[in-house]
């Protein structure tokens, strides 16, 4: 038997305490405990990027951490990007730019984005391509870049 | 554009008036009884035969209800504005709804009204797959069907039809003559007396104007709306994270299932050892299916703990021998000995290509929602064919589709693996519904699941033989393929007097289903690779080559010169770079491709530039047609580059990303897009970009390294530079 336990984080502003099995990834229990579906599941194993959340500011793939690691954690879904009902700068930009098709990795694509740019407002291409490895299997990698391109003020095309 | 002759003959408009003062305008289909042909359907919400749906309500908003689903190609977008171009409705004022899975929007009842036209518009269909037959029954979203089909015959159409009903019913208004008015902006004017009115203001009356029997759409010259580049409306729900997809579907009390399913396709469920799992906390019920077992619990995560307690045993269906070498064997032997040439040859070449099979990798796995209550039962997923899932469900369960309630979300990806008769996982999810009735239960396929029980992109291999008469004259081409093909997808618009495409038959157990592009992938990748073998062959340049032969299709010939234009072929490029060309019909549109690669020492190869032309006869949304090919070539270069599902013991090795893997950003190139807009019958645009695409970087890795890359992914070559 896996005992239930409470941990509490601080999601979207709001403080919760989730009381579930403490191995269950942080993923299953913003998706299916708190409701916010716009965090998705892609692989499970951390290697697509779809399930990422910003925790204590960073990016992270919610799928392969246990709800017990981000006990007492700050974390941001794509729902809490928005401050006030103005989108974000990178949720903007993907407006702006017609970035989803399908939309589905899209909500992790922007948290890494928003991520990397809080850390790197200018961040190269170097930067990009090495923080930005999310998964998109609809093709929208050339217009991604463009939009970042857009945020930074940085590359070319 | 004229009347549309066709329309009158074999489909009529029907008009309803809804509650509410609005309009219905639909579209339906030569099922109905011929006295009823062009008359007022006064029944038509409850009969169920209307289709392609316009509605205009007394806000003054035009509502759009379409057929197809958005799975991020943008059609419902797209077939609005065809709609609103026609009707001259203000785009500010339109809304989209995706239709209701009834029978009511089956894509039979536009094509059947037009079934003298269906040759044309469903060029590609008649072969492989997409069974035109299948396909007329069913609310199929693929094939690049979306705007060339409902959007051509329906849309434009019921917008046409809906336009001149308003006009009719302000003309009675202001008591003038139909043709004393003008109409722009969903607001009708009659300029001698400075009268106006909204369609809103219009709606009621309109239901009472006589339905057209043979609508007058527009000259493509007088579009407003269309050619230009408006957003998609499911673009904002897709940044801040409230579009919903089938995956997010959530009820009170819901369950939730993880599935383990037999290893081998074909394979059963021998035995399973349930007790330990049936103690795990949270768990309701171990299910035990014929091809796999299930967990429902009252999370996911412990349906999944769970499920890691079972030791099910599967039989393999006799294919446990079955390998990915196997399988090339016996195509290497179906195809036999290179196809012979003709005694005048004075070069012949010989080649032979190989491509793996592909899953679909879509990034939402599948998932499917489903409750029984009695004899009721209701789905949720997002899938490409809403009423085949309701079909899917129903057959699951030994009811009568009528029985079942189905609703189609958001789709996390499509690229074919969700389209009608590959919808396994909704059938499984009626069924495990079933065994835990009347609770609602969640399915939801772990990524494992997914890679390792797709319908796979066939594996395919191909035989070339080619021949140059003593002047560098092409001859003849003739080949021989195992893996499937159809007359679209092995088709060279090259004037080759002696050309021959034979099929083969190489039997083997592994699932397969279409794949973006369908059987044209693979043969993209044949035959523009082996032409260029053959103009290397001749000792000329492959673009100019290939321009030569292109006398009696100038299509091809406009959008080959136009991506060779756009790519500056023929100008000078470092060492270890080269730029490749292809060019392939798909689904009615033709797409050339120039790709631009650099090859390092060690062999690193990188795609850094692409460019494609694509003609499709006429644009709707500019900025999504531009999005599909960018996306087109994506989807078509990461198969190329690194994708591969391979088989060992009957069963496919790979499992997730980390070993079937994807392109992401850093391997991504530019695309540069562009359109011949030749005014052809639409095309398709959701698939057309994929073939040419590894024919285009395999002929670039000649042009910089020397090396013919005959086999894919082109991760396996070896191009390091011999020093």
């Amino acid at each position: 038997m896996i005992p239930s336990m409470a941990v509490t984080v601080t999601v979207n502003g709001q403080t919760r305490t989730l009381d579930v099995d403490p191995e269950t990834p942080l993923l299953w229990a913003i998706r299916d405990t708190l409701g916010l579906t716009g965090t998705k599941f892609g692989c499970g194993i951390a290697a697509c990027g779809a399930c990422t959340v910003h925790l204590n500011g960073k990016a992270e793939r919610s799928c392969s951490m246990p709800l017990s690691a981000a006990a007492g954690a700050t974390i941001t879904t794509i729902e809490g990007l928005a401050a006030n009902g103005v989108l974000h700068a990178v949720q903007q930009a993907w407006l702006d730019q017609q970035v989803p098709q399908c939309g589905y990795c899209q909500s992790g694509m922007i948290m890494a984005v928003a991520a990397l740019l809080a850390e790197k407002p200018q961040a190269s291409d170097q930067d990009i391509d090495a923080a930005i490895t999310n998964i998109c299997r609809c093709g929208t990698f050339a217009r991604v870049r463009k939009a970042i391109h857009g945020l930074t003020g940085q590359g070319g095309a | 554009m004229g009347a549309l002759r066709k329309w009158t003959r074999r489909g009529f408009i029907a008009i309803g008036a809804l509650t509410g003062g609005g309009l219905l305008f639909g579209v339906t289909g030569a099922v109905l009884a011929p006295s009823r042909h062009g008359l007022r359907s006064d029944d038509a919400e409850q009969s169920g035969e209307l289709t392609t749906w316009i509605l205009v309500t007394p806000d003054n908003f035009v509502t759009v209800l379409v057929p197809q689903c958005e799975m991020g190609q943008g059609a419902q977008t797209a077939l609005a504005m065809m709609a609103a171009e026609e009707m001259d409705a203000d785009w500010s004022r339109v809304r989209i709804k995706e239709a209701p899975a009834t029978d009511a929007y089956a894509n039979g009842y536009i094509a059947r009204a037009f079934i003298h036209d269906v040759p044309a518009f469903e060029k590609g269909f008649d072969y492989g797959t997409y069974r035109l037959a299948r396909w007329l029954g069913s609310q199929a979203t693929g094939g690049s069907m979306s705007v060339r089909g409902t959007g051509q015959h329906g849309m434009r159409v019921a917008g046409a039809a809906a336009r001149a009903m308003l006009l009719g019913a302000a003309a009675v208004t202001f008591g003038t003559r139909p043709d004393e008015l003008t109409i722009a902006a969903s607001t009708v004017r009659h300029a001698a007396s400075g009268r106006s009115a909204t369609f809103g203001e219009l709606a009621k009356a309109a239901t009472q104007q006589p339905v057209p029997s043979s609508p007058v759409t527009k000259d493509p010259k007088t579009y407003t709306l269309r050619r230009t580049s408006r957003q998609r409306h499911d673009i904002r729900s897709k940044v801040d994270g409230s579009a919903v997809y089938g995956i997010d579907f959530t009820l009170p009390g819901l369950l939730y299932a993880a599935l383990e399913i037999a290893p081998v396709y074909g394979g059963t469920l021998v035995s399973v050892e349930t007790s330990a799992a049936e103690k795990m906390p949270g768990v309701t019920k171990v299910v035990r299916l014929d091809d796999a077992v299930a967990v429902v619990a009252d999370s996911y995560w412990r349906a999944r703990t769970a499920l890691q307690m079972l030791q099910p045993r599967f039989d393999d269906a006799g294919h446990g021998n079955v390998t990915s070498a196997t399988i090339f064997d016996a195509f290497d032997k179906a195809l036999g000995a290179p196809p012979a040439m003709p005694s005048k040859a004075a070069t012949v070449i010989t080649a032979d290509y190989r491509v793996p099979f592909l899953p679909h990798g879509t990034m939402e796995p599948m998932a499917a929602t489903a409750r029984v209550v009695g004899d009721r039962v209701e789905v949720w997923a997002g899938t490409q064919d809403p009423l085949n899932a309701r079909k899917t469900a129903a057959a699951a369960l030994g009811v009568d589709p009528q029985q079942v309630s189905y609703t189609n979300l958001a789709l996390g990806g499509g690229f074919g693996r969700k389209l009608p008769n590959y919808l396994d996982f909704v059938g499984v999810s009626a069924r495990i519904a079933k065994a835990v009735s009347p609770a609602p239960v969640k399915m939801v396929w772990t990524r494992e699941n997914d890679i390792q029980h797709d319908y796979y992109r066939p594996a395919g291999m191909a035989r070339f033989a080619g021949a140059l008469d003593a002047g560098g004259t092409p001859i003849a081409v003739r080949s021989s393929y195992a893996g499937g093909g159809d007359s679209e997808s092995v088709f060279m618009p090259y004037a080759i007097a002696d050309q021959d495409y034979s099929p083969r038959d190489a039997k083997h157990p592994i699932r397969t289903g279409p794949w973006r592009s369908v059987l044209n992938s693979q043969h993209g990748f044949f035959k523009e690779s082996f032409i260029d073998e053959l103009a290397h062959a001749a000792k000329r340049d492959p673009f100019a080559f290939r321009r030569d032969l292109m006398g009696e299709h100038p299509r091809f010939k406009a959008v080959l010169e136009r991506v060779a234009a756009m790519a500056n072929w023929g100008t000078p490029l470092p060492a270890r770079e080269g730029r490749g060309i292809a060019i392939c019909e798909c689904f009615g549109s033709i797409v050339a491709e120039v790709a631009h690669v650099a090859v390092s020492p060690e062999g690193v190869m990188k795609v850094k530039d692409v460019f494609a032309v694509a003609d499709c006869g006429d644009l709707v949304n500019t900025d999504t047609a531009t999005a599909q090919i960018e996306g087109g070539v994506m989807f078509g270069l990461s198969a190329a580059l690194l994708g591969e599902i391979t088989i060992a013991a009957g069963k496919v090795v790979e499992s997730n990303f980390h070993d079937f893997r994807t392109m992401t950003l850093v391997d991504a190139p530019r695309v540069h897009v562009d359109f011949v807009m030749s005014g052809a019958h639409p095309g398709g645009l959701g698939e057309p970009a994929v073939p040419p695409i590894a024919a285009a970087v395999a002929n670039a890795i000649f042009a910089a390294t020397g090396v013919r890359v005959r086999e894919l992914p082109f991760s396996r070559a070896k191009l390091a530079a011999t020093s």
